[in-house]
């Protein structure tokens, strides 16, 4: 029986990243500039315009194809930095922009027809009637589904929609309506959505206390952990409160997506492209996931079996969980 | 696949005789090797920013002392002091010696190391995190940079210095150069 071969979609924060995704068999990588026009906004990451330029050259010269996240939502009065990065992104022959902002597809689609667009996850759009007006009104051709969905859910949306899907496989488990959450912004007063950066490093601060981790973000406590435990990444939807008589993670515990068993299931229900998140994430980690998991979907191909869990040394809380895809959560 | 539990400590006995060894001659070769880093790896100070301005102590945790790094364009300095003696820090980024070279080689992950609780942080984190990737983007290797500050010598330095570095590391499971690349 004939499978199809899934596109594996790999993060690179810098151009050595991207490389080493190229390497491990990446067929697409996506990447940022340096700068608040992408959601991974962090210090000493991401890509001028003249490294995205040599970084695409390099994956078109090895048959692969580069993406470039301009996916935060442009603050009033300074779209021009917006409109400028996807003008440099059609520039540098980027193989698609992913975009959130109603605005920035209005203008993608106009001043570069010719542009591939994809919709980013942060616009959350999880509904067929959603994604097709997207694709109606500027011609996306992909969209990359919130990570709220079922495996059953994802299904019922292909069979609605005529454009591609692609899904989160591995890496942070972002559990909130992503390009809505506002939670980071309430402690730190910068915006994910809009600044770039969720739980931004300038308002992050571990202290070790008795042996114990604290994070603190914008002032606030957020996780105590003894020692031996594993520390999460500083964000409040995986802190851990006292509410009531509860005490423990309110909203979601420090766990990170691995959905590599599920890869059968999700090629059936129609998703194009797997895509690996961790952008932040080192040289290294990048070339063990992406090998990984380009071994998996090859031997998914194959007929072969695809063997899962083998990664869980590089994830969050150093444990794993398959988030809504299975809707086993609290 | 590495496991974060498997990276290994410096040996008690060694680092008991280090306590007493003298730090003078360490910090002048760290002086001149960041210095060899700021002209063979410009890019790296680019990528930093505003963020190069900041002091650093770099805190192997399984030896007697540390270092105090200070990546300033114009003037950086690595020297090497006793923890007592380190003075004023905005970044600290401690773990094993090995953990630390391994970051600095691309054998490890820094947030599975923090996951791990293997790589302590404190401070500036925003200065942490430019300095990590900063540095995983420049893919150095540190047995070339002490070949290059043989100067004119380097290309007869280089080889061997990464042939030893290479066998001494794969003997005590430390990654003291970088394995996955050919440097002509």
């Amino acid at each position: 029986m004939s499978r199809p071969q899934l596109e594996l979609v790999c993060p690179a924060g810098t151009p050595a990243a991207f490389r080493a995704a190229i390497d491990a068999g990446a067929h697409t990588v996506y990447c940022g500039f340096n700068d608040e026009t992408n959601a991974r906004n962090f210090p000493g990451l991401n890509f001028s315009a003249d490294e995205l330029a040599t970084s695409i050259a390099y994956a078109h010269k090895k048959g692969a194809h580069a993406l470039v996240a301009i996916n935060t939502f442009p603050r009033a009065g300074a779209v021009e930095l917006w409109h400028r990065r996807v003008d440099d992104a059609a520039r540098l022959r980027a193989d698609a922009v992913i975009l959130a902002d109603i605005g920035l597809l209005d203008y993608a689609s106009k001043k570069h027809p010719d542009l591939r667009l994809h919709l980013s996850v942060q616009a959350a759009a999880a509904n067929a009637d959603a994604i097709r007006f997207y694709a109606k009104a500027f011609g996306v051709k992909r969209v990359v589904l919130p990570r709220v969905l079922t495996v059953q859910e994802i299904a019922a949306v292909n069979r609605d929609i005529e454009i591609e899907t692609e899904v989160f496989i591995f890496g942070g488990l972002c559990v909130m309506a992503e390009g809505r959450c506002s939670l980071s912004s309430y402690a730190t007063g910068k915006s994910p959505n809009m600044n770039g950066a969720c739980s931004p490093a300038s308002h992050v601060e571990y202290r070790e206390e008795d042996g114990d981790l604290v994070s603190r973000l914008g002032g606030f406590a957020i996780h105590r952990v003894h020692a031996g435990e594993a520390a999460p990444y500083p964000t409040l939807c995986k802190g851990c409160f006292e509410a009531g008589d509860y005490k423990g993670h309110v909203f979601e515990d420090p766990s990170s997506l691995d959905a590599a068993e599920l890869i059968p299931q999700l090629a059936e229900a129609g998703v194009t492209a797997l895509k690996i998140e961790g952008r932040q994430r080192s040289r290294s980690y990048t070339e063990s996931v992406v090998r990984n998991f380009r071994k998996a979907v090859d031997d998914y191909a194959a007929g072969r079996p695809v063997v899962a869990g083998a990664l869980r040394g590089l994830t969050e809380g150093q444990t794993t969980t398959a988030g809504s895809y299975r809707k086993t959560w609290r | 696949m590495w496991n974060a539990k498997d990276i290994p400590l410096f040996p008690a006995a060694g680092a008991a005789v280090l306590r007493f060894a003298p730090l003078t001659p360490l910090s002048m070769a760290g002086a001149h090797l960041v210095k060899t880093l700021v002209q063979r790896h410009p890019s790296l100070f680019s990528r930093l920013g505003e963020q190069a301005e900041k002091t650093f102590l770099i805190d192997p945790t399984d030896l007697p002392f540390a270092f105090r790094l200070q990546p300033h364009g114009e003037a950086p300095s690595l020297e090497a002091v006793r923890r007592e003696d380190a003075g004023f820090w905005d970044a600290r980024i401690g773990g094993p010696l090995a953990a630390l070279l391994g970051l600095v080689h691309g054998v490890y992950d820094g947030d599975a190391l923090f996951f791990s609780r293997d790589l302590v942080i404190e401070g500036d984190t925003e200065a942490v995190l430019a300095l990590r990737n900063a540095i995983d983007n420049e893919e150095i290797d540190l047995a070339s940079e002490v070949a290059a500050l043989f100067g004119p010598l380097e290309h007869v330095a280089s080889a061997p210095a990464r042939r030893v570095s290479s066998l001494v590391g794969a003997w005590f499971g430390v990654a003291l150069t970088r394995e996955d690349e050919s440097h002509a």
